[in-house]
Order: structure tokens, then sequence, then C-alpha cells
């Protein structure tokens, strides 16, 4: 094992003939042009732009950019085993890091297999340049052997794209493509090199001239809007912040907390700006959304302002748009002006960085209160605190209490492997799992496929994270059906010395489909069995992780989830993968069905809140959003206990209703 | 729906209108003309788009525009403080009998001959849409054997020079 697991070094500059990359670094930085190969312009590029990892796999067309990237003693390569692993990885690099991540492949089918993590990186804004090797220019348009058209594939999926056909180009290039990808809303940027450009002599200096008259961000919000801002939000008496991803990557916490703790207005962190302000913050109401807690849900349906920070409206956010929060006026705040007003139109739109908004913000609402002007929100928060008290995100223990409840799992792993470690989910059932049940507590704690939903996400991603931040506990919350599309970068852990652990919540499905086909489609399932742990374990997920020199565990009992990942916390010098095999048939509660008014929101199958106070704030409606006509039976055990509060009772936190084989199943019980 | 011209700067670099098209095509928005051409700087090239959209569809395509690195600028052409130009070729039947007729409808809408065969005449017109539908529509009788038509082209009244205005920004 451990003569697997050590770190490869790069192997010494080949003959004296050939400069290594830094010596000619060294001559570069003089801006003395020096003559090197296209190739190794590109590395001295990387180099000269503080790049130290790169993910990728090597092809005919990228080979030659390979060469001098050997030689390289400031660019690490990490050769993973499937190029969409590199793009992903990537990803969980510039998550961990905020900077740019850096991907490698070659033409035709390794640019195509990026396609995925570039699609995901663009939902989700996620700084990225992706580089790749092209055919000749000369056989470019002749459907050459791995001839692909990436830049024209990825036109829609890219911040921007370069094809370069001169080696001369390079170094100008790279520059541009690195401060595109990073700066004003982060995006991927894909550079495709042809193999001549690669291959032929140019001439390298740094820094070359950055030349983009069409790209200008905005950062600094207009003065007047702030004010209106200010203005609207003095007035208001429900108001709310909407937080978003923009608040993470422009790295807007401190200031985010310094506004909340001054107005004291209640706030909602969606699935991409979970950890931008703690959980734990009293006025932090949960996360909004199709699967978004009650308060959240219903604190932006009732608000009268909400304050976009960052966010996007999204529709797994808003629900059905004509209905999202019908009484609220909107200061939508983001870099990108194309978002604003493009879903829901904005009152006050302002453009702008959010760390620079909201300390602009901060300065004008101080203003008005050293003026005595100040907002009075002290009813609408004790009304949106008790709805959070009153309806906790909980759930439906395991009808058989041998089973594990996927939901305790999670529970478990975030109480025990704490606010410093890194989350990183796949998408499904255990992404929202995830978002719920982890508390977290610091931003780019969590780590998701947000906008594109990319199954697979997660083993890779964590790989790039734990490969970024070496001291930082990772761990990769993974289902059953995502971890069979990207396992294979568990050899690329192990070999390159990048121990993550891994958590497979096993449910032999494909379970968020599944859900879906219980609720609506007369529980016919079709096509969502996986056979992974009920009936038969293919593949079985310990021999595999034992396969790829990983540390495989199983655990099938509730009593030993704890033990298990403690166990997966001691080892730190291999992977570990641990198969939680988990109750097939729990759903991620609460729901707001796709297409219908988030005042639909149910807790539980066929149960919405009980709203009996005077300023009911939604009317009941009974779940049928696909018109399928099927009566959904209420769920019987599904009663969320008044003022339960969170123990330290690993079986009894955060509103868990009953443990599967202790004594809190009697308190479940008289709940029914 | 209605109609609006934009004009756009562009860098003038390989593959701008592919990604200009796919920006259209991903996004729904309907292209109506389009016409592309460089301008009196040799680096910047200049589109003029007719989008068929409301008020509304119609600022997300400026800002998704404006969003693409290699778009310098875009303006929408007012109508009333514009000009704009679409040019047309018709190849129309013209035999002994009609041909000084036509050719008399051609002088009054100012458009010109530029070709003439046995049995047909080439026009070259040049206007607003208005303009070449009335005179396409007093041809038709004839009968039209062939019908070319250039995307519109737009520029402001006054001296205002939008290049320039961009340039200096940039």
């Amino acid at each position: 094992m451990s003569d697997m697991a050590t770190h490869p070094t790069p192997a010494p500059a080949a003959g004296a003939a050939r400069p290594s990359p830094s010596d000619v670094a060294a001559s570069a930085r003089a801006r003395t042009p020096v003559e090197v190969t296209g190739a190794q312009s590109l590395v001295l590029s990387l180099e000269a732009l503080e790049v130290d990892t790169v993910f990728g796999l090597p092809g005919g067309a990228i080979l030659p950019a390979y060469d001098p990237l050997m030689d390289s003693v400031k660019v690490r390569h990490i050769l993973v085993r499937h190029e969409q692993g590199a793009g992903h990885a990537a990803e969980g690099y510039a998550y961990e890091t905020g900077r740019v991540g850096v991907c490698m492949a070659t033409s035709g089918p390794g640019a195509t297999n990026l396609v995925t993590p570039i699609a995901d990186a663009w939902m989700d804004s996620v700084p990225m340049v992706a580089i790749t090797g092209q055919v000749n220019s000369t056989s470019i348009g002749t459907d050459a052997f791995q001839e692909a058209d990436i830049r024209g594939i990825t036109f829609p999926i890219t911040k921007h794209n370069f094809l370069v056909t001169d080696a001369a180009d390079i170094p100008q290039v790279m520059a541009e493509a690195f401060h595109i990808a990073s700066s004003g809303r982060p995006g991927p940027v894909l550079v495709d090199i042809t193999k001549d450009a690669l291959q032929s002599k140019t001439l390298f200096s740094w820094p070359p001239k950055i030349d983009l008259p069409g790209y200008r961000p905005v950062t600094k919000p207009h003065s007047k809007q702030i004010r209106e801002a200010a203005k609207l939000i003095l007035a208001a008496k429900q108001p709310i912040l909407y937080v978003g991803g923009g608040v993470i990557r422009s790295r807007a916490s401190e200031q985010l907390r310094k506004l909340v703790d001054l107005t004291e207005i209640p706030l909602v962190t969606t699935l991409m700006a979970r950890g931008a302000v703690p959980d734990s913050h009293p006025l932090h109401l949960g996360m909004p959304g199709m699967h978004g807690s009650v308060s959240a849900v219903t604190g932006l349906q009732q608000s009268d302002l909400i304050i976009a920070l960052g966010a996007r409206f999204d529709d797994r956010v808003t629900g059905q748009l004509s209905s999202f929060a019908p009484n609220a006026k909107i200061i939508h705040a983001d870099i990108d002006p194309a978002e604003i007003s493009k879903n829901r139109v904005a009152d006050v739109p302002i453009v702008g960085d959010c760390a620079a908004v909201i300390d602009d913000l901060i300065v004008q609402l101080e203003a008005f209160a050293a003026a005595g002007k100040k907002g009075d929100f002290d009813a609408w928060r004790s009304t949106v605190t008790r709805w959070k008290r009153e309806y906790p995100v909980g759930y439906t223990p395991p009808e058989n209490p041998e089973a594990i409840a996927p939901q305790y799992v999670l529970e478990r792993l975030g109480a025990i492997a704490g606010p410093e470690a890194t989350y990183v989910a796949g998408v499904g059932q255990h992404q929202m799992w995830a978002a719920q049940f982890v508390e977290y507590e610091r931003p780019n704690s969590w780590i998701n496929s947000g906008g594109l939903g990319t199954m697979g996400f997660s083993v890779p991603a964590a790989m790039g994270a734990k490969a970024a931040d070496p001291d930082r506990v990772v761990w990769a919350i993974d289902g059953d059906g995502c971890f069979q599309m990207t396992n294979q970068e568990l050899a690329t852990c192990v070999i390159n010395n990048i121990p993550i652990k891994v958590a497979i919540i096993n449910n032999s499905s494909l379970g968020m489909v599944r859900q879906w086909q219980s609720l609506f489609y007369n529980e016919r399932y079709s096509n969502t069995d996986l056979h992974t742990s009920v009936g038969s374990r293919v593949p079985d997920f310990v021999k595999l992780a034992d396969a790829y020199g990983c540390v495989g565990l199983r655990c099938e009992r509730p009593e030993d989830v704890d033990a298990t990942i403690r166990k997966a916390m001691e080892i730190n010098d291999v992977p570990v993968v641990i198969d939680f095999v988990v109750e097939r048939d729990a759903m991620v509660w609460p729901m707001v069905p796709a297409g219908v008014s988030n005042d639909a929101i149910q807790i539980a199958r066929g149960l919405s809140p009980k709203w009996d106070r005077e300023d009911d704030p939604a009317s009941e409606q009974d779940l049928d959003a696909d018109g399928s006509g099927v009566h959904h039976e209420m769920a019987e055990s599904a009663l969320y206990p008044e003022g339960m509060e969170p123990t330290d009772d690993p079986l009894a936190t955060r509103g868990h209703v009953a443990a599967p084989d202790d004594t809190a199943a009697t308190e479940g019980d008289e709940n029914r | 729906m209605s109609k609006h011209t934009l004009s756009v700067l562009v860098e003038n670099k390989p593959g701008v209108l592919a990604r200009i098209a796919s920006l259209f095509a991903r996004r729904g928005f309907n292209i109506d003309s389009l016409a592309v051409g460089p301008t009196e700087h040799p680096e910047i090239s200049r589109m003029t788009v007719v989008v068929d959209v409301e008020e509304l569809p119609l600022e997300q395509v400026t800002k998704q525009l404006n969003k693409l690195i290699e778009v310098i600028k875009v303006v929408e052409l007012d109508p009333a403080s514009s000009v704009q130009r679409q040019v047309m070729l018709i190849k129309v039947k013209a035999d002994q009998s009609n041909r000084s007729y036509i050719i008399q409808t051609v002088e009054l809408f100012r458009a010109h001959v530029i070709d003439v065969g046995t049995d047909t005449l080439t026009i070259q017109a040049t206007g607003n849409a208005d303009k070449l539908r009335a005179l396409l529509e007093v041809l038709d009788p004839y009968g039209i054997k062939e019908l070319v038509q250039s995307g519109h082209i737009g520029i402001g009244r006054g001296s205002r020079s939008m290049t320039d205005r961009a340039l200096r920004s940039a």
C-alpha cells in the first residue's frame, strides 16, 4: 500500500541540452523573450500564472505539452482515469482554493469527455480553465483522427473559449483565459491548442498584454442604487435576505454576517450558498426551494422585500414563478447584469460584486441609523423564527427499526466530522439530505453540483478539493448511482496520495427518480433499481474499494453508524469508502412538487404545515402536482413534535422523530 | 412581438458570428435579419441584427450579447433617429411588350436595372422594408423568377459615431 501511496516526484530535466522550465522562466521573467516550443510556452505560462496543480490525461494531440510538463517542478500534474474526473477535480480545486482550477485533455474524445464538467462549471460559475489539444491546424475541418470542434461544442457552456493555431499567441491567450475565468462572474474558459502550435518554435515572454476591449466587469455598485435599496429596507415590514452562490464566490461571508447582525433581517441560503452564514445563526431560516425548510420557503413567500445577493431566482428556488413571493419587492444584486430581472423583475437592480454591494449597504444603513432611521422587523422576526422552531427539517424513521435512515447517516456524519471538514455531494436524494442535515458553519465547506445536477460529481470533486488542501478532511457524500459513474478516480486518489473519504448512501436505487415514481407514477419503478444492496450487491462496494487499494467499510445497522464514521476518521493515509446500506423508501422532505406554487410545500407525504394562527401564510393544498389523480395518503408517522429541541443525544437531534432502536422510538410513537 | 434593430460592434476574430448565432439559438431568440461587415477600424466588425421580441426579452438579448467577450458594444437603433436600408436583387420576367413599363416602375422606385437578359431584367433596389415590399407588389404580376435580399443595415442620424464612442470607452 505505502509504496503506491508515495507522491510522484517530477523526473529530472532530460539532458543539459534542454533548459528546464524554471531556468527558462527565470530569464523570461526579465522580459527577455526566449526561444521555446509552443508546448514549453504553455507550461511556462502555467507556471507564470502560479498554477500548482493540473488534472488531466494525455493523448495524441496534447502529447507535446506533456513532455515539458514532466520537467516542471512547479506544476504538479495529476493523471486521472477519465477526463470527466479531471474536470470535476479542477472544480473541486477551485471551490477549495478560490483560485482557477485547471484540467487538460487531448483532442476529440478527450475534449468531449470534458464537456460535462465544463457545463457544470458554467452553471455554477466555477473558475476553471480547460486546456485541450487539437489536431494540426492544416487538418482542421477534414474529419481527421480524433478531431472534434470542441470550441464550437463549448460555445454555449463556456464564459469564453479560444482556438490557438499560432504558438506566439499562447502566453496572451493563457493570461486572458485565467483573467476571464477568475474575474467578474467566474466561469469556465476553454483553450484549444493545435498540435502544430504546440510543436513549433516561438518566443516566450511574460507578462503578455491582455487585450479584451469587450470585457469590463462592473464590480463597484452604483451609489444611487445602494441608497434606493437601503430606503426599501427601512420601509419594509417583512424583509428577507435571499443569499446565493455569488456571496461564496465573492468571499463576502464576513460582510454578510455584519449586515445580518446590523439589520437583524432573517436570511435563507440557497443550495449554492450553504455555509455563507453559519447554520447556527438564529436568523438563518435554512435552505429555500423544492426541498427547502418550511421557514425558508414560507419566509420568502410571505416577505414584502427580498434582498437577493448573488442569487438567480432559479426555478428550483422559486417554484412556479408567477406565484413566487407575490407581495415582495425585489432588490437584486449580482455581478452579472443579465441575471437581474431575467426571471423576476427587480425593483432595485444593483450590478456589482457582492462584497462591495454589502459593504456599501452597511455604510448606507449605518448612516441612516445615525440619523435615527431604522427598520422595525421585530414582529416578522418572531414569526419566522417561530416557523423555524415549529417546522425544523426532520424525517420519518424507517418502519423497520433495524434499518438505517439515510438522513441519520448525514446527521451523524456532520456531527462527527464537524464544521471544519469539507463535504462534497453528488446529485440526488443524498445531496438534498447532505444539504439539509449537515450543519454548515463556514463558506466553501459545502461543494456540490447545483445548476447542472451532475451525477458523478462527488468523488472527483472531492479529490480536487483534497489535492488543493491536503490537511483538510474531505468527505465525498455519494449515492450508489452517482458513485458508479466516476469511482474510477479512487485509483487516482490512491496513487497520488489523496486520501478522501467516501460515504455511499446506498439505497440500491436511483433514489430521487424512485421518489418521483413513488409520488407521481403510481409506484411503478421503471429502471431505478440498481441492485447494489437489495437482493444482490452488484458491485460489492467494499470489495471494489479494496480492489482500488482503499479501505472499504460497510455499515448496515443504525447502532454502527457512529463507530464506522469514527473509524473512517482515523484512517488518513488511504481513501476510505463506507457503504452505508440505508432504508430504500426514505424520501426527501419537505418538498414543493415541480411547477406548483411554493405555498404548496409539504413537510411529508400528503401533509402540509398546520397554519393555525391568524397570520396563516398559505392555503393548504393537496399534493397532486402531476395531475395524475393519484390520491396521496397522509403518512401517519410524519408529525413533527412541537418545540422539540435539539439535544446531544445522537438519536434525537434536530427534529428527528424517533430512533430506530431505543427509547426515542416510544417518543415517536406518541406522536402518531 | 415587435421588431428591434440592434447594432453590435464585435472584435473582428474568427468564430464571432458562430458564437453570436449560437447564443441566439440557445436562448430561443428569433433573428429576423442579420448583416455583418467590416467598419472603419480593421479590428472591429459591425453586425446589424433585427430581432422579433418583446421589451423584456429584448433586455435579455442585449445583456446576453454584452456578456460575450468579443462583443464590444450593443446599441438599439431607434427607427426615428436612425436610417436603415436593405438591398434586394430581383430577376423579373420581361418581354418586348412590358419591358418599358417595368423600367419606368424601377425608376419610380429609384431602383436600377443591373442586368438585361433576352426575357428578363435584373433589378437592384435599396430601401427600407416598406419600400421594398411595395416594389415587389408592383413587379409581382410580371412574374418574379428569382429574389435575393440582404439583411438590414442601419446607422444613427446626426454626427455621433457609435464606433468612436465604443473605442473611447474601451
